[in-house]
C-alpha cells in the first residue's frame, strides 16, 4: 500500500471531518489504521503512514441523499482511491493514485457542443452553481468484476443537461475526457484512442441516477478518481464513467466509445451490469466486493445484480430490446 | 572437472529448499500484516502464480545451464524444483477455489470451459500432477525409459502455462502484454536450446563438402 504525504490541514479538522462523514466509518478507519501503522515501519515509510486510511482533500460537505444508500458496507476511502482504473495515468491499479500528483484540475471548463439550444464553454463553477450538491451511495461495478460502495457527491446529470435545452435531434450525449499528455503519463502509450469517450442514450443520461461527481467521502474528487468533474452511471459498468470531463456533445447517431472502439465483441455501448451476460475472458455472475477495512481475505464474492441492483429503477429504459444482442 | 562431494550437494540443496519458499514466507508476511492491496485475493492470485510459473522455467533451465556450464550435479537440483513449481501452482489454484470462487462453486465448470486462459492453466496444473506423483526415486526405477517420456510433458505444461498468463491480458492492453511476452519468450529460448544445434550444424558441413571437393 502507497503511503502519502499529508495535505496542509490541521490534524483535529481531519479527525471531526471523519465523525461528519460517518461515526461508525470512522470507528473502522481507526480498526485499520494499527496495522497500516505497522507495515509502513517495516517498509521504511516513516511519513505518517497512519494517516494512509483516512480522507484527504478539500472538504466538500453535503447533504446526504435519502432515497440513494445501498444500506451495504462502505468501502475505504483508501481503497477507492488507491484502487483505480484510469489510463491516462498508467494501466496499473495503483499508477493514477501515483502518477496524478501533477495534474492540475483548476482552474476547468467544460465545452457543451451539439443538438442544443445553449452550446459553448463554461466554467465548471458555472456548471455547478444552480444545483445543490448532495451525497449519494451507489455500487459501482467494475467490468473486471470487482465492485465497490461508495459516497459520491455531485449533482443530477440530467437536471444539468436540462439546462443546454437539447434539442429534438440529440438521440445522444458524449463525453470526452481531458488530454494532457505533460500531465497524464499514461497517454504516452497508445493504449486507447485517445482521447477517452464515452456516451449515453438521452433517456439514460436524464434518468436520476445518473450523476455528475465532483467529490466523495465528502471531499473534492482526488485527481486519481477524476477530479475535478466525472460522471457515475451506477447501474452500467465502471468505464462507462468518464473521468476528468472537457467536453459535453449532443448527438443524432450513437457516438463511438472509446472500449467499444479497441474490442467491441468484449464492450458493448450499453455495457449496463448483466450477470447473464458473461465478458469473453471472464464470468461476470459474481464479483468480489472491496468493502470494509480492506485487506479481509474471505467472504468477498457476492452474486452481481441486475443493471447493478438499480432493476427497478432503471430497466424500464430497456424495455423490448434484447440485452445479449445489446449488451 | 572433478565432481563435488556429497555435503555440497546437500548444502546446495538446503539453500534453493530455503530459497524457494522465500515467496512463500513473503506471502504470508503479507497477508498477516494486510499489505497485499484493496483487492488481496487478486494480489494473492498473481504472486503466486508468478512463482509457480518462474519455477517451471527455472527447472527447464537446468538441462541447458548444465550443458553451458559443464557442472552436472545440476540435475540434482532439479526434482526440488519441479516439486516446488507444483507446489506454488497448486497453492495458486488452492487460492482461486477455495478464497476467490468460495461459495460460487457452480461458477467452476462453467469457468474452465467458457474461459480459455482457466482452461489451459487447469490443464497445466492437471498435467503437473503424474510428474509430481512420479518424481520418486521409486517411480523412476519401476518407469524405467518410459519416465523420460512422460516427462517429456513438462514442455507443454510450460507453454500452457505462459498461455495462460498471456491470455487474461485485457484487450489493448499493450502494456500489460509485456510481461507475459518476456515469459514467453524465456520458455522458447529454454525450447531452442535444446535442439541438436551441434548435430545440425555438422550435417550442414557435410553436405556442403563434397560440392567444394568437386
Amino acid at each position: 500500500m502507497k503511503s502519502f504525504r499529508v495535505p496542509p490541514i490541521p490534524g483535529s479538522e481531519i479527525t471531526s471531518e471523519s465523525v461528519y462523514l460517518q461515526r461508525r466509518r470512522f470507528l473502522r478507519g481507526l480498526g485499520l489504521a494499527a496495522p497500516l501503522l505497522v507495515s509502513g515501519c517495516s517498509r521504511g515509510g516513516e511519513d505518517a503512514p497512519v494517516a494512509a486510511a483516512e480522507p484527504a482533500g478539500k472538504p466538500l460537505p453535503a447533504p446526504r441523499s435519502e432515497r440513494w444508500q445501498t444500506g451495504e458496507e462502505l468501502t475505504s476511502w483508501n481503497d477507492a482511491t488507491h484502487y483505480n482504473n484510469y489510463y491516462e495515468f498508467g494501466t496499473g491499479k495503483s499508477d493514477p493514485s501515483s502518477n496524478a500528483g501533477r495534474f492540475k484540475p483548476q482552474p476547468w471548463s467544460v465545452e457543451v457542443a451539439g443538438h442544443a439550444e445553449v452550446i459553448g464553454r463554461f466554467t465548471l463553477e458555472d456548471l455547478l452553481k444552480p444545483h445543490a450538491l448532495e451525497e449519494r451511495v451507489y455500487r459501482h461495478r467494475c467490468v473486471e468484476a470487482w465492485s465497490m460502495v461508495i459516497p459520491w457527491v455531485g449533482i443530477p446529470l440530467g437536471a444539468c443537461l436540462a439546462r443546454f435545452k437539447p434539442t429534438s435531434r440529440a438521440k445522444y450525449v458524449a463525453f470526452t475526457t481531458v488530454q494532457r499528455p505533460a500531465e497524464m503519463p499514461g497517454l504516452a502509450y497508445p493504449v486507447l484512442d485517445w482521447p477517452y469517450r464515452e456516451a449515453l442514450r438521452i433517456d439514460e443520461a436524464m434518468h436520476p441516477l445518473s450523476l455528475l461527481a465532483v467529490g466523495l467521502y465528502g471531499r473534492e474528487l482526488p485527481n486519481q478518481n477524476g477530479a475535478p468533474l466525472r460522471l457515475i452511471v451506477p447501474w452500467k459498468y465502471g468505464f462507462k464513467g468518464a473521468k476528468s470531463i472537457v467536453r459535453i456533445e449532443f448527438w443524432e447517431r450513437q457516438p463511438v466509445t472509446s472500449w467499444n472502439l479497441v474490442a467491441p465483441t468484449e464492450y458493448g455501448f450499453y455495457s449496463n451490469v448483466n450477470p447473464a451476460v458473461d465478458h469473453p475472458r471472464w464470468t461476470q455472475s459474481s464479483e468480489r466486493r472491496i468493502s470494509g477495512g480492506g485487506g479481509n481475505l474471505f467472504a468477498r464474492r457476492i452474486a452481481t445484480q441486475p443493471f447493478n441492483g438499480y432493476a427497478d429503477d432503471v430497466a424500464s429504459l430497456y424495455a423490448g430490446m434484447d440485452l445479449r444482442a445489446n449488451f | 572437472m572433478k565432481p563435488p562431494r556429497e555435503t555440497t550437494i546437500v548444502v546446495a540443496k538446503v539453500i534453493v529448499f530455503v530459497l524457494c519458499l522465500l515467496p512463500l514466507g513473503h506471502l504470508a508476511w503479507d497477508v498477516a500484516q494486510q499489505t497485499l492491496g484493496p483487492d488481496p485475493v487478486a494480489a494473492l492470485e498473481h504472486r503466486s502464480g508468478d512463482w509457480a510459473l518462474r519455477l517451471l522455467l527455472i527447472t527447464l533451465a537446468i538441462t541447458p545451464l548444465r550443458r553451458l556450464t559443464g557442472v552436472a550435479t545440476l540435475i540434482r537440483l532439479r526434482r526440488m524444483l519441479g516439486l516446488f513449481a507444483f507446489f506454488y501452482a497448486t497453492v495458486h489454484l488452492a487460492i482461486y477455489l477455495v478464497i476467490d470462487l468460495g461459495g460460487f462453486w457452480r461458477q467452476l465448470f462453467s469457468e474452465i470451459v467458457k474461459r480459455p486462459y482457466i482452461t489451459v492453466g487447469f490443464l497445466a496444473w492437471l498435467l503437473l500432477v503424474p510428474l509430481a506423483l512420479t518424481s520418486t526415486k521409486g517411480m523412476m526405477r519401476r518407469l524405467g525409459r518410459r519416465w523420460g517420456k512422460l516427462h517429456k510433458l513438462v514442455y507443454a505444461i510450460g507453454l500452457l502455462a505462459v498461455l495462460h498468463y498471456l491470455w487474461q491480458v485485457k484487450y489493448g492492453q499493450k502494456i500489460a502484454v509485456r510481461e507475459p511476452l518476456i515469459y514467453l519468450s524465456i520458455y522458447l529460448a529454454l525450447m531452442a536450446a535444446r535442439l541438436p544445434w551441434p548435430a545440425w550444424f555438422a550435417r550442414l558441413r557435410r553436405s556442403v563438402r563434397p560440392e567444394s571437393g568437386a
